[in-house]
């Protein structure tokens, strides 16, 4: 699988956005929907967004310099043991820098332009719970620090390795351990290992008929264990529910032993609920080896639809109400204005004058005839899930609300090429970093009422602080509505600008994502609605659990890994 | 003991840093230029004026609405929803009759603005104002940045406030440069502001909206208030303006901040309902102030007239009259966030939902006083000083009469002093000192006037008539130039204590000069305007400026006056003398004559009496202690030192005296005990 990603940027070697000769954006590869496919507006839309050009064009590094890289220091008595193991391990630079990072804006520009000051010294690629238990054994025996490695997707520096970690690395990826153990159709779950990746775990159930439904964005790439440790959520978690709803059963293996519960059932009044100790802890704890997961029949219908709304008030107000009223469809996300502009930036060239003559029409008939106006109007993308008798008498009542709301249908291809644009989106800041900008998502959860203000004062804050920093373009700055609750909505960031003209634009960077942070908190938002909170966030967490909790959270790490095996230094 | 050493050296590098960055804010202050916009008016047609395109800037997040919908917003809103379901609750009554009431309310309170009407008064008060002022001159730069702000940000507009001009000229001022009306708070009593009836609908179409002036425990009133203007504010609808000092200041000083607006225009960023507010200070000076003899009258007790309409119709007199110059100064925006930034902690606001009535926190109150005070601050620093000023002031150190020479060359001397405090002086058109002093003379002929090379008061009608009509006539005029010399008084407070303090301690050592000057600042912390907390800097500040004008040198431990400064130091302590004898006067009077509780409405006769006998016996001539604005300071004062009681009944307030207490902050003026020492540690 590592031949096939970059190694410096997201996703797949085939696919990336370029400029081809003709100095058209392209995105290239098979694997989406996009592919092969010309973007005749996109590079406008880039040069008029971020202040751009494509003459100005900064090169990563063509390959990794494994001069650069850390020596491996790894004793030798362990690795006796571990051979003796027969766990396959290797300590091959490449390897090894492979491990040592997530996709934080920072790590992928230390892949492009430097090195990491401290990286695994050795991978282990265990095959089973078994093999887990053998490695931690070890690695208390010979007092060596575990960090577990599942998809690598993390966005919270959660897998950099602590610089002053002067204990051998073991970077303890799970990737092999990815069978479905079984399924038991009786109660609709599956015990699967942990290392299993979301599509492929969505591929081998679907040949039995099912599926989990669980549908992180990085859902290509990240594992079942890794959404475990960090509380993923899901796209259509109004359908399936999010990580903590889903499981059943965990086995993990700590220092102190294996933690699991005696049984499989929907519930229990056991005292607190240990998997919640497990869910979050981000690889502070243990390793997850293996997880009972629910299952659904795949199903029958599926539709995908749009609405647009005159302006993001109107349409979080729609949301609101679609949440009020508890019928919202499997994923319904709602898109601000410049999200929608650089949705239509990735239009490909239309095949026939046909469809461009209806899109003009279409184009005609929202801003003239319903006077929407093209520069605040926004667009809620659905996606309706079930049998189809029941899709279409609910994509009904959905849209029905939407009226209400000021909303208008937009047809099914806009919904679906939105949530297509979620899984392409990520691709984007490769090529942005080829041009001088760099970006980054950010998420948070926050209470329904102070959804508008929290967005509108993060955007302004943003604004406010590339100015202050000397930043010399405008940045991007746009948010969507991403889930809804009953209670609230979970809202997502994209933020990027153009850094030419600023020496170290990592570090501005880093400073005015802080502090949006500290305005998201500032408006009541949440530290994290499923990113988690890895080293970037840390310095939050008091403020956000309070003293006592965080010396819960403390004592429960104490006790099940008194040497810090498992010492990634994440979330405490 | 090392450690605590150190922290202590570090406290005072880092303290005198402070104030050599403070002392060069001092320094190099520079102020904007002032434009006439009165003359403009004087050559073109008023009515044009009246008519032209007016098309204000507008705040970049509005929505358009008009004032109906924002009534309807105001009454509809979760927060005033909350207060009518609470109150239905407790008073057994249907939420429907209490609705009515908050509508009613909104209806009194609530402003309409109409263009008609605002042209109107471009019109009239174009007139109005030419008839009345020689010119009014504002910073242009103050109102290209104020144009800016409002298009940014909310924007609260906090004037200085010593007429009912103020309100009406800020808004013909955001008129003539194009910019939106604000919305204003102005407080109205029972009867008086809302009796006038044209007038006061009229207002209400320029865009006014009114506040009563008590409204006690009405909580329904607070909630469609407050919610009033949170809503002008979060729509950014237009600018909020009211006056931090709550009332029209008759005595021309500074009146200490009131916090229950600030506390309403800062909730929606505590809340982050917006991303931020700029509170604009705005210093409106007056060369000679309308109600100036109104205010004399009432400070000694004389009912004045009420403000009717037909009141204000026979003022119609005063239109003949010739009132000077007014001097706008519209100070740098200061944005809430930037003075937030690091000093709120903000989970009180998230844990509770944002419309339920929230007492504020210890921390957010005191914050919510710093800011009231630096604004206040801010505007005394742009207030404009006229030179009759400085002649006021040392008339008032000669009396009755004193050598017109003599005032013109002290005057002069004073001119200097000043612009070494940093205080603001116009000097008209770089008139000669002689003929400055004349204008100014002839402007206030009614307080003085220049009889043979002399300039004596004007208490016309002293010599005949009954000793009591004389006192009352020479503390009515008094009483008005003192008006003019406290224009000075904030400017000068710091360095002056610190000369009363030397005078008083006859003592050069550091600490026990900065005991009284701290005792001072805490009898005087309703009288002057202290930022609070930081007695310690003040004085530095002070002596600072006594040194920067050679009135004394210091060492480590000890201060004294140079043997050319002893003229600045006795000069500046007899400017506060009215002060410190007229608060002796009254404590005594609190000591000795008053035996059981009583109301402020016993006390201020009380004293008064007690204070006419004096003068009428010639026991003392400090006129200025029958002002009731002093005897309610020095009554307050007491209470912040605890050597009052204040206590809460059913209709107001009252007091009961600690007379070991009072005598012994008695013997502390009359230096008979020594000051009692506060942590002069760090001196």
């Amino acid at each position: 699988r590592q031949e096939l990603l970059k190694w410096n940027g997201w996703g797949y070697n085939d696919s990336k956005f370029i400029f081809n000769k003709k100095g058209q954006a392209e995105f290239t590869g098979k694997r989406y929907r996009l592919g092969g496919m010309v973007l005749p507006t996109f590079k406008e839309w880039i040069e008029k967004t971020f202040g751009a050009s494509l003459e100005h064009k900064t090169t990563s590094r063509a390959s990794l310099n494994v001069n650069d890289v850390p020596p491996s220091i790894v004793n030798e008595e362990f690795l006796q043991d571990l051979r003796a193991t027969k766990i396959s391990h290797s300590q091959d630079a490449e390897d090894r820098v492979f491990r040592a990072h997530g996709h934080c804006l920072h790590e992928i520009f230390v892949l492009r332009e430097g090195m990491f000051k401290r990286i695994p010294d050795i991978v282990v690629w265990p095959v089973c719970h078994e093999d887990v238990v053998k490695i931690v054994e070890l690695a208390c025996k010979h007092n060596l620090c575990i960090i577990p490695f599942g998809g690598g997707t993390s966005v919270s520096s959660a897998l950099e390795c602590p610089e002053e970690e002067k204990r051998t690395i073991v970077s303890l990826d799970t990737s092999q351990m990815n069978r479905i153990l079984w399924i038991d159709e009786k109660n609709l779950t599956a015990c699967v290992e942990a290392g299993i990746v979301g599509q492929d775990l969505e591929k081998q159930l679907a040949e039995s008929g099912f599926c989990t439904g669980h549908e992180p964005d990085s859902m290509e790439f990240s594992s079942l264990g890794g959404w475990v440790a960090t509380r993923a959520s899901g796209m259509k978690k109004n359908i399936y529910g999010n990580i903590e709803d889903l499981v059943i059963h965990i086995k993990m293996v700590t220092p102190r032993g294996i933690v699991e519960k005696n049984c499989q059932v929907p519930r229990m009044s056991t005292g607190p609920d240990i998997h919640h100790f497990i869910m979050g802890s981000e690889g502070t704890l243990g390793v997850v080896t293996e997880v009972t997961i629910k299952i659904r029949p795949v199903p029958e219908y599926q539709k995908y639809g749009s609405v647009v709304f005159p302006n993001f008030e109107r349409g979080v107000a729609c949301l609101r109400e679609v949440a009020k009223q508890r019928c919202a469809p499997a994923s319904i996300r709602l898109v601000d204005n410049a999200q929608f502009q650089f949705g239509h930036a990735l239009k490909p060239q239309v095949a026939s004058i046909f469809t461009s003559f209806l899109d003009g029409l279409k184009k005609f008939y929202i801003t003239k005839f319903k006077g929407f106006d093209p520069n605040v109007l926004c667009v809620a993308t659905l996606l309706f899930e079930g049998d189809r008798e029941k899709v279409l008498q609910h994509e009904k009542q959905v849209y029905d609300i939407a009226t209400k709301f000021g909303g208008l249908a937009a047809g099914e291809d806009n919904g679906q090429r939105g949530y297509m644009l979620t899984f392409v989106i990520a691709y984007l800041r490769d090529l942005g970093l080829d041009y001088y900008v760099i970006g980054e998502s950010f998420e948070t959860s926050v209470p329904w009422d102070r959804v508008l203000d929290l967005c509108r004062n993060v955007k302004e804050r943003i604004v406010r602080e590339c100015k202050e920093k000397g930043v010399q373009f405008a940045p991007l700055t746009t948010c969507r509505v991403t889930q809804t609750y009953d209670a609230g909505a979970c809202v997502y960031f994209y933020f990027a600008f153009n850094y030419r003209g600023i020496s170290d634009p990592i570090h501005v960077y880093e400073q005015i994502e802080r502090a949006a942070r500290e305005e998201i908190l500032a408006n009541g938002g949440s530290l994290s609605h499923h990113h988690g909170v890895g080293k970037l966030r840390k310095r939050w967490m008091k403020e956000s659990i309070s003293d006592v909790g965080l010396g819960m959270l403390r004592s429960v790490k104490e006790y099940v890994d008194p040497n810090n095996i498992f010492g990634n230094k994440n979330l405490l | 003991t090392v450690a605590k050493q150190t922290t202590e050296w570090l406290e005072t590098v880092s303290h005198s840093l402070f104030v050599c960055s403070q002392q060069k804010e001092l320094t190099t202050k520079k102020r904007d230029e002032f434009e006439d916009i009165l003359e403009e008016r004087r050559l073109s047609s008023d009515l044009r004026y009246a008519m032209k395109c007016y098309t204000p800037v507008i705040y970049k997040g509005l929505s358009p609405c008009k004032p109906n919908d924002i009534k309807s917003a105001v009454l509809q809103s979760e927060q005033v929803q909350y207060v009518i379901k609470q109150l239905a609750k407790e008073m057994g009554e249907s939420p429907d009759i209490i609705q009515e009431e908050a509508t009613e309310i909104l209806d009194e309170m609530g402003h309409s603005m109409q263009l008609g009407a605002v042209r109107f008064f471009a019109f009239t008060l174009s007139k109005i104002f030419k008839r009345l002022f020689q010119r009014v001159c504002v910073n242009e730069e103050g109102m290209q940045r104020l144009q800016h702000a409002i298009q940014e940000h909310p924007v609260v507009l906090l004037p200085s406030h010593r007429s009912y001009i103020d309100f009406l000229m800020l808004s013909y001022l955001l008129y003539t440069y194009d910019l939106a009306l604000p919305v204003i708070a102005a407080g109205i009593g029972k009867a008086d502001f809302l009796g006038m009836k044209i007038v006061g609908e009229l207002l209400r179409r320029g865009g006014a909206f009114f506040m009563r002036r008590s409204f006690g425990g009405n909580r329904l009133y607070w909630a469609v208030f407050a919610e009033y203007v949170k809503t002008m504010l979060r729509s950014g609808y237009a600018p909020v303006e009211f006056f931090l000092e709550g009332t029209r200041s008759r005595t021309a000083k500074t009146l200490t901040p009131k916090f229950g607006l600030l506390n309403i225009v800062m909730e929606p960023f505590f809340k982050r309902e917006v991303f931020d507010t700029y509170l604009v200070p705005i210093s409106i000076s007056y060369e000679r102030i309308l109600e100036e003899s109104l205010y004399a009258y009432e400070l000694l007790g004389v009912p004045k007239p009420k403000e009717s309409t037909s009141g204000l119709l026979k003022a119609r007199r005063i239109l003949s009259d010739n009132f000077g110059s007014i001097h706008i100064y519209v100070g740098q925006p200061v944005s809430l966030r930037t003075l937030a930034s690091g000093r709120i902690t903000r989970s009180p606001y998230n844990l509770v939902p944002r419309h339920l009535p929230q007492k504020p926190s210890e921390d957010i109150q005191e914050f919510v006083s710093d800011v009231a005070y630096k604004m206040e601050l801010l505007q005394i620093e742009n207030m404009v000083l006229s030179p009759w000023v400085l002649a006021a002031a040392v008339l008032l150190q000669n009396l009755p009469a004193m050598d017109f020479e003599l005032l013109v060359e002290k005057t002069v001397w004073l001119k200097g002093l000043t612009q070494t405090f940093g205080g603001f002086i116009e000097w008209p058109d770089n008139l000669c000192a002689k003929k400055a002093v004349v204008s100014g003379l002839t402007l206030h002929s009614n307080v003085a006037r220049l009889v043979d090379g002399h300039v004596v008061l004007n208490d016309k009608g002293v010599e005949d008539g009954a000793i009591g009509e004389i006192v009352f006539k020479r503390a009515l005029t008094i009483l008005m130039c003192a008006t003019y010399r406290n224009q000075l008084l904030n400017v000068f407070v710091r360095p002056s204590l610190v000369a009363v303090a030397l005078q008083m301690t006859r003592s050069f050592r550091k600490e026990e000069v900065y005991s009284c000057f701290s005792f001072l600042r805490d009898v005087f912390s309703d009288e002057f305007i202290f930022f609070p907390g930081i007695s310690l800097k003040d004085f530095e500040e002070g002596c600072f400026l006594l040194t920067k004008c050679d009135a004394i040198q210091t060492t480590q431990q000890e201060i004294y006056p140079t043997d050319k400064g002893s003229v600045t130091v006795s000069f500046l302590s007899a400017m506060f003398r009215p002060f410190v004898e007229g608060y002796q006067l009254i404590f005594r009077y609190l000591s000795t004559e008053t035996k059981e509780a009583f109301t402020e409405k016993q006390f201020i006769p009380g004293v008064r009496n007690f204070i006419f006998q004096l003068l009428e016996k010639g026991n003392t001539q400090c006129y200025e202690a029958l002002s009731s604005d002093m005897q309610k300071n020095a009554l307050a004062a007491l209470v912040q030192l605890d050597a009052v009681k204040k206590k809460k009944v059913s209709n107001g307030f009252t007091y009961s005296v600690n007379q070991e207490a009072v005598n012994k902050i008695l013997d502390m003026f009359q230096a008979r005990i020594p000051v009692q020492k506060p942590v002069a540690a760090r001196l």
